[in-house]
């Protein structure tokens, strides 16, 4: 079974399509967005679209100007260069820059900023300033439903749970129907059984709300499960976007390679047929793509944990030794060290248990087509 | 959820977690013991007003006299808290939130105004503005020989609203820090253009930061008596002290009742609204809001600023400074020449009150942070009402226990030191108490766990962590005390003088040239507890 594969079968999972007319429709645009701080440049040359209805997530370590961007496109920063559309508007250009308050984005912040002087109908009622007093009275019902929460109307926030403060503030930003929902590090502040509760949660929200959004992480798990399309950041530019298992499966770049799972790289010569590598030669055609150009030069292949398997054998057939073992519940993860000087990862079942020094025999068991760089 | 902020984990903590009892059974009583102590001469003003005749007391009650003092003394109160709320707030929002230039220097230039003590304030005010003053001096060639008269209500007023106004500062701004930011961005989001998003988002919550201000003016402005009296204005303050000098005891009972009751009321609304402040605030995002560009206001604004600090602060050192200078009749000389023990005598009195306020607020402290139930914090609330208590209330109410059940005391400087107790304790017991809460209370069980009994603990954990908030403390009852004004005339021994009672002394005889050294040296002093009230804030 491919990842590929899988992934369809993600939004397949999804009880809810998303509820917009054209999903092909680019509702938000950043074209060359340039953020510096003085000396210091946040956000570099940053392109993206976004379609009705997607949800993206800006991912990347911390600095890699994900929040900067979210700012930028909220209004609460003012980018230095570039241009920024929503729903076909220019809100901000090299000579133009329209107010937070006049762009119709929403936005939930990352500890969500509720009111606390305010009641949660208050709250989610506070961005509904030009409708009448009952159809608030309504949408604010409305909303409070989508979210959970009806019975929590009239309740202060310092006497809801995280996770229900959380959905007051979605509810609340949702109220005004934004044309850009942006949420910044959304889960940070919840407890981790919680945070994967909230993570399903909010996704359906946003689907059933049919709402574009955009959301910012330094948690990859949190942005491969959520998203429609996944954005990794690095030194304030994009290094890569696509889908999530497309890029989880094709790291275009070391960098993203090493921040999506725990990723090791074994380094091969090419020759016209085969890969030689510390495990042993593979055909050329387990690599990802035409590796022709490189035939005779050395390349390094992206190998994850389970993508390996450790077998333990004698001192004379053994590839390399285990040198650390990291328990993770259900998997042990074995760090081997290759004769050949490379470190790799094997995955295996919590009963298979090897010791410090034990002698392995490492298999490749990938059933996709590898990853690969040209050695630097 | 990390929404609760480290002082009130620790409260928490302090209250939930296991200790032994009898330790603080001990503390309990002699805290108590403390309070009930210092609270007796106030019930005597209690008493001696319920001896009064009922009849008698009707008469005096709803006297002309009365009536009238209460309207005036409401009039002022009212007048200085609204006038502060009206120059805090908008110098508050201005150093806080705006793109003012020179901000630093503007915020303390708006707080700097508190180390002027009110009295010296109202000689600077009547030297430059009365009748024989600096403005009328200048004026007189002119022409000009009426001036408007600066004695009365207005003046009391102008001058208590120029030296109180940064309690509002300080809370308001205090509340403009604290406060989260990203709200105002949400609000932003949301549809609201920065004056809705202030309005509906940042005033609500900064409203109990104002208001908490505004009482501290408006306890001030019910109890000061010196500028009142310098600006010969009937307030309850003036009216007391009078009384007490004619020996109508019954008259100054009477009213030393009702502005005691005013002022506990005063200080029951600020209580109440400082305890509906914790935890009041849910998120706790620390992004500071954007900064408000002043734009064609950045002119006016900066005239606003430094119209205040010129009123506050370059004119009534000026005309210290003229008085220094300037001599001839009217400025020095007649036979008030000032003596350095008068200066030994007020370092003395503030170094005895700092030292038994010290003492007796640790225990009082400690059992307010560390106790676990309501009535712990029993004693320490007794001893807030001293702050509430005005100066001339509380000098009558010794004078008179003094003469009827301590006679031996009476006129002594043991009974003027009580007096300063009584005032300045709840300082003590508030440095003392917040630098105590930020111990963890983990480091006593860390020590118990490595052998330490529970007071050796204490003393070689707590005690070094906590020594410069009992420091900070003390240091500021000895400033407080040094310009300590009324209780002081009131209780001294005949003929022992400090800096305070000899300003009063040729003030009242009009060589106001005799005064400034002694109230330059008091300015001074003021600056240092400020300074002292200042490095805390930074610290905690």
């Amino acid at each position: 079974m491919s990842r590929q594969t899988r992934t369809q079968q993600t939004s397949d999972f999804d009880d809810v399509d998303a509820a917009v007319a054209n999903p092909n429709r680019t509702v938000l645009e950043l074209d060359d967005v340039s953020k510096d701080y003085g000396q210091e440049v946040a956000v570099e040359n940053l392109s993206l679209d976004v379609k009705d209805g997607e949800l993206l997530t800006l991912l990347g370590p911390s600095g890699c100007g994900k929040t900067t961007t979210l700012r930028m496109i909220a209004g609460l920063e003012r980018p230095s260069d570039g241009q920024i559309s929503i729903a076909d508007e220019v809100i901000a250009d090299g000579s133009s820059f329209r107010k937070p308050e006049e762009r119709n984005v929403g936005i939930v912040f990352q500890d969500y900023a509720l009111f606390p002087h305010l009641t949660v109908a208050e709250n989610i009622a506070f961005g509904l300033t030009e409708m009448e007093e009952d159809a608030v009275a309504e949408r604010v019902d409305e909303l409070l439903e989508l979210v959970d929460l009806s019975a929590h109307h009239d309740k202060m926030p310092s006497q809801l749970s995280g996770g229900q403060q959380q959905r007051v503030a979605l509810a609340r930003s949702l109220a005004p129907e934004p044309d850009v929902l942006l949420l910044d590090e959304p889960f940070s502040n919840l407890d981790v059984r919680l945070r994967v509760e909230m993570r399903e949660e909010v996704r359906k929200i946003l689907k059933r709300a049919g709402v574009t959004a955009i959301s910012v992480t330094h948690d990859q798990e949190e942005a491969l499960s959520i998203s429609d399309r996944v954005a990794i950041m690095n030194d304030g530019t994009i290094a890569q976007i696509g889908d999530p298992a497309e890029v989880f499966e094709n790291p275009e770049s070391r960098f993203v390679a090493s921040f999506l799972g725990q990723a090791s790289f074994l380094s091969a010569r090419v020759t016209s047929d085969v890969i030689e590598t510390g495990l042993g030669s593979f055909d050329v055609e387990s690599l990802n793509g035409p590796v022709e150009a490189y035939n005779g030069a050395m390349v390094d292949v992206l190998v994850r944990p389970d993508d390996l398997q450790a077998m333990p054998t004698n001192e004379s057939k053994a590839d390399g030794y285990v040198v650390h073992r990291q328990y993770n519940g259900p998997s042990f993860v074995y760090r081997v060290e290759l004769h050949s000087g490379d470190v790799v990862h094997c995955m295996h079942n919590h009963v298979e248990t090897f010791e410090p020094g034990q002698p392995v025999e490492v298999d490749l068991v990938a059933d996709h087509d590898l990853a690969w760089y040209p050695t630097e | 959820m990390g929404t609760k902020d480290r002082y009130e984990r620790l409260r928490e903590q302090a209250t939930t977690s296991e200790r032994d009892s009898s330790p603080h059974t001990l503390l309990a009583v002699v805290s108590l013991a403390i309070s009930l102590l210092l609270l007796a001469p106030l019930v005597w003003v209690f008493l001696r007003a319920g001896e009064i005749e009922f009849a008698r007391a009707v008469e005096l009650l709803t006297s002309d006299t009365t009536v009238s003092v209460t309207l005036n003394t409401l009039a002022l109160v009212t007048g200085v808290t609204f006038a502060s709320i009206l120059i805090g707030v908008p110098l508050a929002i201005l150093t806080a939130q705006t793109d003012l230039p020179f901000k630093r220097f503007w915020t303390i230039t708006s707080a700097l105004p508190l180390v002027v003590p009110s009295y010296i304030g109202a000689f600077a005010f009547v030297s430059a503005f009365g009748p024989r003053g600096v403005l009328a001096d200048l004026l007189s060639p002119l022409g000009i020989e009426q001036i408007p008269t600066i004695y009365g209500l207005h003046g009391a007023i102008l001058v208590l609203t120029l030296f109180t106004y940064p309690y509002v500062f300080l809370t308001t701004r205090a509340s403009l820090l604290s406060f989260d930011g990203t709200v105002v961005e949400a609000a932003r989001t949301l549809n609201h253009t920065r004056w809705e998003a202030f309005r509906r988002v940042t005033l609500p919550q900064i409203a109990p930061g104002i208001a908490a201000g505004a009482l501290l003016v408006a306890l001030y402005a019910l109890s000061d008596f010196g500028t009142p009296a310098i600006m010969q204005y009937d307030v309850f303050t003036r009216m007391i002290y009078n009384e007490f000098g004619a020996r109508r005891l019954d008259y100054a009972s009477v009213l030393s009742m009702l502005l005691l009751v005013m002022a506990l009321g005063i200080l029951a609304v600020e209580s109440r609204l400082s305890a509906g402040r914790d935890g009041a605030y849910v998120s706790s995002g620390s992004r500071r809001p954007g900064l408000i560009r002043l734009g064609y206001w950045k002119g006016p604004a900066l005239l606003f600023c430094g119209a205040i600090a010129s009123l506050c602060l370059v004119l009534p050192i000026g005309i210290l400074l003229q008085w220094l200078l300037r001599s001839g009749t009217g400025y020095s000389g007649g036979g008030f020449a000032f003596e350095a023990s008068y200066a030994w005598n007020s370092v003395g009195l503030a170094a005895a009150a700092a030292a038994i306020c010290v003492v007796a607020a640790l225990p009082i402290a400690y059992l307010a942070a560390r106790g676990s139930s309501g009535v712990s914090s029993l004693p320490e609330r007794a001893t807030y009402v001293g702050y509430a208590v005005p100066g001339v209330v509380l000098g009558l109410a010794l004078v008179y226990l003094g003469l009827r059940y301590v006679p031996f005391l009476y006129q002594s400087v043991i009974l003027l030191v009580f007096a300063y107790v009584i005032r300045f304790l709840p300082q003590a017991v508030g440095t003392t108490e917040s630098s105590i809460l930020q111990v963890d209370p983990q480091y006593i069980e860390a020590a118990r766990s490595l052998g330490y009994h529970p007071l050796s603990a204490f003393r070689r954990v707590v005690l070094p962590l906590v020594a410069p908030g009992i420091a900070a403390g003390a240091a500021l009852v000895f400033l407080t005390t040094m310009k300590e004004l009324p209780a002081t005339l009131m209780l001294r021994p005949t003929g022992f003088e400090t800096f305070v009672t000899y300003i009063w002394l040729v003030q009242g005889a009009g060589y106001y040239g005799q005064a400034a050294v002694p109230a330059l040296v008091l300015v001074g002093l003021s600056g240092l507890s400020m300074l002292v009230i200042l490095r805390r804030e930074d610290t905690s």
